[in-house]
């Protein structure tokens, strides 16, 4: 099937077969390996994306529900010139260990701080309550969060 | 790697759209909503339909509104949308109770109300909250639609009314004058309940004249703690009353034993779950 994503402001035109995962037209179709893949179960969050602005699991949507939309994935989120804040505030707080996490914690951080540019770090916390960093590295995360909007705010 | 088997996809463009596809296709066909419980069913191929109908592009499903006397939430209404619902809030805070522990914000943006529904888990928490409610689902098939209450509409574990070639349009909620509350233990941020209960009630002159009690993962018939209900119904809201009904739901339901816990557990956990949550909603009550 013949379908049109727009991934971050680049369109991609792909004849795919309906079963093939969002997760894996972006990896292996489009080369944009940032996107992770984990548990393909929905529950470890590595793969998230933003599908029109609104953070999912790719793992569990198919590629085929993406045709007309727009996706935006880690490759997508510094303006090319430099980085974001979320993925600077990793850097400065130290958000990242081996990495795996990495992508999908920034790609719901940007919704977050989009919705809200002041969450409490409990905000944090339930908005990454479905994503898993098994370096158990939760605390520099959401200090790295705090950074970002700390910094958007006095920006 | 998990990949669903092949399967042929249609999008949907409105209800008759979709219904037409649904003919089309055959027995073998289903609709997808959000996919969040069919996605990961096909990749396990507990489910293998031969065609999908996506009907996430069918707008005339989605939203929810206060009508005259419901609250009426689309089929393709996300999880996220109903947490975000102030109307919904307002006049049921169940609905807000359930939701907040429904998976996680992320599976909550795609998931859909319709398609929990339609799923009928066993463990899935809004099927026992709008049985508590007494609500009623629109069902539209190519001969029109019909309404079936929420307590009707499940048959079993995953199993619905619903025929083949139907689809359900929305969700309708009586509004009056009720408080109530659902509360669930689980063993982790985001699981599946180990148990849960919602509790409705309807207070005139301090005495009771409606309740409803609905029990999520303890396989109670129809989702509903029928007996604890009648209990309830008819008297003051007191402590003896509650803690009747508590071990009402808990003599009544039928959990199973499994990696969340023993049967004897889960039926203290019904019947305690059962009586606070009864105390929450009370103490919604208002005057």
């Amino acid at each position: 099937m013949r379908i049109v994503v727009t991934v971050n402001n680049t369109e991609y035109v792909r004849d795919v077969e309906p079963r093939l995962l969002l997760v894996h037209f972006l990896r292996e179709e489009l080369g944009l390996t940032g996107t992770h893949w984990g548990c393909d179960t929905s529950n470890c969050g590595v793969c998230v994306v933003q599908l029109d602005g609104v953070p999912v699991k790719s793992c569990t949507v198919l590629a085929v529900m993406a045709d007309g939309r727009f996706v935006r994935t880690i490759e997508g989120l510094g303006n090319g010139a430099g980085l974001d804040p979320v993925q600077q505030g990793f850097v400065e707080c130290h958000g990242l260990q081996c990495g795996f996490c990495t992508p999908g914690m920034m790609m719901t951080a940007r919704w977050l701080l989009d919705q809200d540019p002041d969450p409490s770090d409990e905000d944090i916390r339930e908005a990454l309550s479905g994503q898993l960093c098994r370096c158990t590295g939760y605390e520099n995360i959401v200090r790295s969060i705090r950074w970002a909007a700390e910094h958007e705010a006095s920006s | 790697m998990q990949v669903p088997a092949s399967f042929q996809y249609r999008k949907a463009t409105s209800v008759e759209d979709a219904l037409a596809l649904l003919h089309d296709y055959g027995p073998e066909a289903v609709v997808v909503a959000g996919g969040h419980s069919l996605l990961p069913m096909m990749k396990l191929r507990l489910a293998h339909p031969e065609a999908l109908i996506d009907i996430n592009d069918v707008h005339e499903l989605a939203g929810i509104r206060v009508d005259e006397n419901d609250l009426v939430i689309g089929a393709m209404a996300r999880h996220a949308d109903l947490l975000e619902s102030a109307e919904a809030g307002r006049h049921f805070p169940i609905l807000h109770d359930a939701e907040r522990v429904i998976a996680d914000p992320i599976v909550r943006n795609r998931g859909t109300v319709g398609g929990s529904l339609c799923q009928a888990d066993p463990s899935e928490d809004l099927s026992a909250a709008f049985a508590a409610l007494r609500a009623s689902l629109v069902v539209q098939g190519p001969e029109g639609t019909r309404t079936v209450a929420a307590r009707d509409f499940f048959v079993g574990p995953y199993q619905t009314v619903l025929e083949h070639g139907e689809i359900l349009r929305e969700i309708r909620v009586p509004l009056r004058e009720s408080a109530s509350a659902y509360l669930k233990v689980d063993r982790r941020a985001g699981d599946w309940a180990v148990g849960a209960v919602g509790a409705v009630l309807s207070i005139d002159g301090g005495v009771i004249t409606e309740a409803g009690i609905g029990l999520t993962a303890f396989g109670a018939a129809r989702f509903v703690a029928a007996e604890a209900e009648d209990h309830l119904r008819g008297g003051p809201p007191t402590e003896d009353r509650f803690a009747e009904a508590g071990r009402l739901a808990s003599a009544h339901c039928r959990p199973t034993a499994d990696q969340r816990g023993p049967v004897d557990y889960k039926r203290h956990l019904a019947g305690e779950l059962t009586m606070r949550a009864l105390w929450r909603a009370l103490s919604r009550a208002v005057g």
